[in-house]
């Protein structure tokens, strides 16, 4: 089976690879690109831990193909820091608590700061319905919809 | 497996005529994706079309109806401020679909030739009165909607065919449509039933409608008895029972975890009650 070469961007960088068509991005990203932040929790879309942006659109990376990135922008939760310093996300959800085995972290993160950029201010029932497709078996989400309120409170008040 | 990405809907058809073995269309993915990894359908090619000029492209003609790209994503057709004004009821039947992520990704038409039957934006097209446009190796002819799946997993494409535009009609004056669905939780579930309701009014009176139902039988229904019950009507307490007596007929469902028999066709009648009240409210504010 002959391996496709894709061009593309993640987190602003050009990247190469070469990846057999039926490898999923998720695959191509953690084995290939050593991005492991996005984690395969269930790879057919139920859990959300996979998320990434394609094209600034929050996606499942378990349900894109590899060869799909092709000419494609993709951001993952490694592009969120900037440098040692944290998104407003991040500080919040240790402030919160909102983590405990961390597997789903870096999706909701990836899907917080989606939601944030259409909507910085959500009311917690738009912020429970967005995220609804990310699940977390740990924490019983209200310190993550806490984390993720107060995070958007603060970025109302620094913009 | 042979990854392709055709520039047209002739070259995807062509394509797939020459192809040899196991073939699927990709549009979002969200159900070819999860049957690969399911080892349910192993592909030997997979006809990207995402790529064709236009595929995700929203768009309205001068007589008010809508063209939807086949791979325009459910987030697009929600973000759409016209087409949600026209066609709630067909917009919210797709924004059911899945999550936020799924939402990025799925369509109407990977929606509808997947031919599950509990579908949810199928009752609502069918009930739109949505009209496909199927391109084969001889040239592109127009189906409706209800004609597409057959059975479940099962579509009326030949070899060779597929859905290249989603033609949705003009809205036009004092009409309405409306979806609801039926699941034991609030997000993230397969349908139990699911009801499309699409009617128009002259004053108070239903003058057209179309009613189906999904997840009670093999393939979305088309109730022209529905239809019946409430035409001529001002969806008064004598036309909603007549409704609810029909939907319930018509229903064929199976058992399984999510409900029995007797529940699906009990919700089918209370379901197409409530989705008609929504259409119909819809179809009084409605000035277009
Ligand atoms: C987590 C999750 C939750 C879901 N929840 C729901 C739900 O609540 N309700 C629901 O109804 N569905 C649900 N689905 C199923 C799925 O998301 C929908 O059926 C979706 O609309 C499929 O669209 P797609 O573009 O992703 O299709 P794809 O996976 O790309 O394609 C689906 C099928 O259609 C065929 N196809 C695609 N485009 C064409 C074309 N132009 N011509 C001919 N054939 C074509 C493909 O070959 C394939 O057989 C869910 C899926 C997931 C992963
Ligand atoms: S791993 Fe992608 S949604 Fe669970
Ligand atoms: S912190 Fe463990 S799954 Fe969410």
């Amino acid at each position: 089976m002959s391996k496709v070469h894709v061009t593309t961007k993640i987190n602003g960088d050009s990247t190469e690879y070469l990846c057999d068509p039926r490898e999923t991005l998720l695959d191509v990203l953690r084995d290939q690109l050593n991005l492991t932040g996005a984690k395969e929790g269930c790879g057919t879309g139920d859990c959300g831990a996979c998320s990434v942006e394609l094209d600034g659109r929050l996606v499942c990376s378990c349900l894109v193909l590899g060869v799909e990135a092709e000419g494609k922008e993709i951001s993952t939760v490694e592009g969120i820091a900037d440098g040692e310093t944290l998104h407003p996300l991040q500080r919040k959800f240790i402030e919160h608590a909102a983590l405990q085995c961390g597997v789903c972290t870096p999706g909701i993160l990836v899907a917080a700061k989606s939601l944030l950029e259409k909507n910085p201010d959500p009311t917690e029932t738009e912020v429970r319905y967005w995220l609804a497709g990310n699940l977390c078996r740990c924490t019983g989400y209200d310190k993550i919809i806490r984390a993720v309120m107060d995070a958007a409170a603060e970025m109302r008040e620094a913009a | 497996m042979n990854y392709l990405t055709p520039a047209s809907f002739a070259e995807a058809a062509a394509c797939a005529r020459d192809a040899s073995g196991v073939t699927r269309f990709l549009a979002g993915g969200t159900d070819v994706l999860v049957q690969m990894r399911a080892d349910i359908v192993t592909p030997d090619t997979l006809i990207d079309i995402k790529h064709i000029d236009g595929a995700r492209d929203i768009t309205r003609a001068a007589d008010g109806s809508w063209i939807i790209g086949v791979a325009a994503p459910g987030a697009e057709m929600k973000e759409h401020p016209e087409l949600s004004k026209d066609w709630p009821g067909l917009v919210e039947g797709m924004d059911l679909i899945g999550s936020t992520q799924v939402q990025g990704r799925a369509t109407l038409v990977g929606n509808l030739c997947n031919a599950s039957p509990a579908a949810d934006s199928v009752p609502a097209m069918v009930a739109a009165g949505v009209e496909v446009s199927v391109t084969g190796p001889d040239g592109t002819r127009r189906e409706k909607a209800e004609n597409i799946p057959t059975a479940p997993g099962r579509t009326s494409l030949a070899a060779g065919e597929l859905i290249s535009a989603v033609h949705v009609p003009a809205r036009g004056e004092n009409g309405g449509d409306a979806y609801l669905r039926f699941i034991p939780r609030t997000e993230m579930d397969i349908a139990v039933v699911g009801c499309g309701v699409n009617l128009r009014l002259d004053g108070d009176v239903i003058t057209e409608a179309r009613v189906s139902l999904g997840a009670v039988a093999p393939t979305v229904l088309l109730v022209q008895d529905c239809a019946d019950a409430i035409i001529g009507t001002t969806l008064d307490d004598a036309a909603l029972e007549k409704l609810a007596a029909a939907a319930s007929a018509a229903c064929n469902p199976i058992t399984d975890k999510r409900g029995t028999v007797k529940f699906r066709t009990h919700v089918a009648g209370v379901l197409a009650q409530r989705t008609a009240k929504i259409a119909y409210g819809r179809a009084k504010g409605a000035s277009k």
